[in-house]
């Protein structure tokens, strides 16, 4: 078997079972009650009870405003966090319970790079795909081919990240993700703060991920027309609790909407601009 | 067989990322290092100046051995810092850069990504240490005739398992507290050597200080390495069999106190950029 074959081979779930199955999941944290005095404390829920599943191969897109608990529920299936309550599987792992070999599965975008700066891209990637267990001659020529097939000019990997503009290091971003074959991409707003041209790279990137790694994604955005264009079914997230999960025109047929923002306007009484107008919500930023 | 091979080849490639990553680093900021490498050869001059400094004032020591005690004292100091710094920043380097996310996501096991560090700080630690001593030793002008190198190079490698452990301790602390654990890492270097005799005898310590210094490992690396140097001593089983059993304890219990600290993060969310 070949190297880059055994490395892809260690972590290939079975295709019978669902690629994310999450039951009444719920995260909390504790945070001050200045209203209630100095010492006092409050537990929050981020994650309020929340259940979905998603087919192997499907893309799912959740909307919600800041503090809605769209990156505690990336961060819980990246083994980022423990849970409080319920249950999360991917691919029939347990995600608390074997985060290894969920590991092993997943990979994210997040809407921050987060690269060591003064490292070149290409440090910065082979640095990432040690840690799972590809060895250098496979990254030397694996991660040229990568940096290309996202858009990169190769021939800049080896300056360093503090030079690259936003959309550049979010095509780096990318590259890694791409770099370990994850059969679950997790991505966390990954085109906010992007130039259009830079926004349709990372959309492009989606749906090839979907079509040549028959990956399953899950989408986190605040851009409606992005889940829309991108998504199978989309849910709403709102103060921690998903409140429907469906395609976008169901999604617009149940609120006799026309657009998914009256939609999502319909469904959680609030727009997207009205977020953080309540102290709760405030508080909610903080760790959602 | 093959997959528990398989996955341990996986861990020791990972190991070798943490080591490779910590070369690129190094090279972007040789400048920097090459500044630090500057103050640590003026606080070791300031340290071991204070032998000349004794008979200047009247008192009747033998400069030359006093010399070197002290700038032993000094080289241990700053190896064990290296060994500490690196360890601590595992932790706060990835979160300043905002790393730390996909680090942690990765299927890495802790002590193969906690190793990776320890190895390259042993390594880079050697080669400063060696040129600290180099330097001072040059600029004092002292002659160690009967010096045992390999000897006292042996022991530190020794001790540095030790090191290592207690230093996987302090690596968590950046993950409890992000704002001030890195530094409370420097408050478990320097207790560590208050009780070993850095610059003095463990003899001079209170009685109940003198009794930890028998748990601490610089105590019998410091003392080996003075007998190799000063007198030309062989590796004292004496100083060897301490260092070997506080090391199988010491990295255990370090890499469980890491993992009660990592559940802690987990569990309130302190495993992020901003803390």
């Amino acid at each position: 078997m070949s190297e880059v074959a055994e490395v892809n081979s260690v972590a290939q779930p079975s295709r019978e079972v669902a690629a994310v199955e999450v039951r009444d999941l719920r995260k909390e944290f504790v945070r001050r009650d200045k209203k209630a005095g100095r010492f006092a404390r409050k537990r929050r829920a981020a994650i309020d009870g929340i259940s979905f599943t998603m087919a192997r191969g499907e893309c799912v897109a959740i909307l919600g405003q800041n503090g809605s608990g769209k990156s505690t529920l990336v961060r819980l299936l990246s083994t980022l966090l423990l849970h409080d309550g319920g249950s999360a599987r991917v691919f029939g792992h347990d995600v608390f319970a074997e985060p290894r070999a969920v590991q092993k599965l997943v990979n994210r975008v997040s809407v921050e790079a987060s690269f060591f700066k003064k490292m070149s891209a290409g440090e910065n990637l082979h640095y990432a795909a040690r840690f799972y267990g590809m060895a250098p001659k496979v990254t030397r020529v694996q991660i040229p081919e990568i940096l290309s097939r996202v858009g990169f000019p190769v021939d800049r990997r080896t300056e360093p990240m503090e030079n690259l503009s936003r959309g550049m290091q979010q095509k780096v971003a990318l590259a890694r993700a791409l770099l370990t074959s994850p059969v679950l991409l997790l991505l966390d707003e990954p085109t906010t703060g992007l130039d259009p041209r830079s926004k349709l790279e990372v959309q492009q990137f989606i749906h090839e991920m979907r079509a040549k790694h028959d990956a399953t994604i899950l989408l986190c955005t605040h851009d409606l027309d992005e889940a829309e264009a991108l998504a199978d079914r989309i849910g709403i997230l709102d103060r921690g609790e998903l409140l429907m999960l469906e395609p976008a025109e169901d999604l617009k047929r149940r609120y006799g909407a026309e657009t998914l923002e009256q939609a999502f306007f319909a469904a959680t009484g609030r727009t997207f601009e009205d977020e953080a107008a309540e102290d709760d919500d405030e508080e909610r930023e903080v760790f959602a | 067989m093959r997959a528990a091979a398989l996955t341990m080849r996986h861990q020791l490639i990972g190991l070798g990322g943490v080591v490779e990553r910590n070369v690129y680093l190094t090279r972007r900021y040789i400048w920097w290092d090459v500044a630090f490498m500057v103050w640590t050869i003026a606080n070791t001059l300031t340290i071991v100046f204070i032998a000349k400094g004794i008979e200047a004032t009247g008192g009747s020591i033998d400069v030359g051995r006093t010399t070197t005690t002290l700038l032993i004292g000094g080289v241990v100091w700053a190896y064990l810092g290296i060994i500490f710094e690196f360890l601590t920043e595992t932790v706060a380097w990835e979160r300043w850069e905002g790393t730390i996310e996909y680090t942690f996501m990765a299927p890495l096991s802790r002590a193969m990504h906690l190793g990776g560090s320890g190895v390259f700080a042993v390594l880079y630690g050697l080669i400063r240490a060696t040129l600290l001593f180099i330097v001072v030793a040059l600029f004092f002008g002292l002659s160690m005739p009967n010096a045992n190198f390999v000897g006292a190079l042996v022991l530190l490698l020794i001790a540095s398992v030790s090191f290592f452990g207690i230093g996987m301790m302090t690596a968590v602390l950046p993950l409890i507290s992000p704002e001030k654990g890195a530094q409370l890492g420097f408050v478990g270097q320097g207790m560590l050597l208050v009780v070993s005799g850095v610059y003095y005898p463990v003899s001079v310590l209170p009685g109940w200080m003198e009794w930890i210094s028998t748990i601490s490992p610089a105590t019998y690396a410091l003392r080996g390495i003075r007998a190799a140097i000063l007198d030309g001593a062989g590796i004292a089983w004496a100083d060897v069999w301490p260092l070997l059993v506080i090391g199988a304890c010491s990295i255990p219990l370090g890499l469980w106190i890491f993992s009660i600290g990592e559940r802690y993060a987990k569990k309130h969310g302190k495993l992020k950029r901003s803390g």
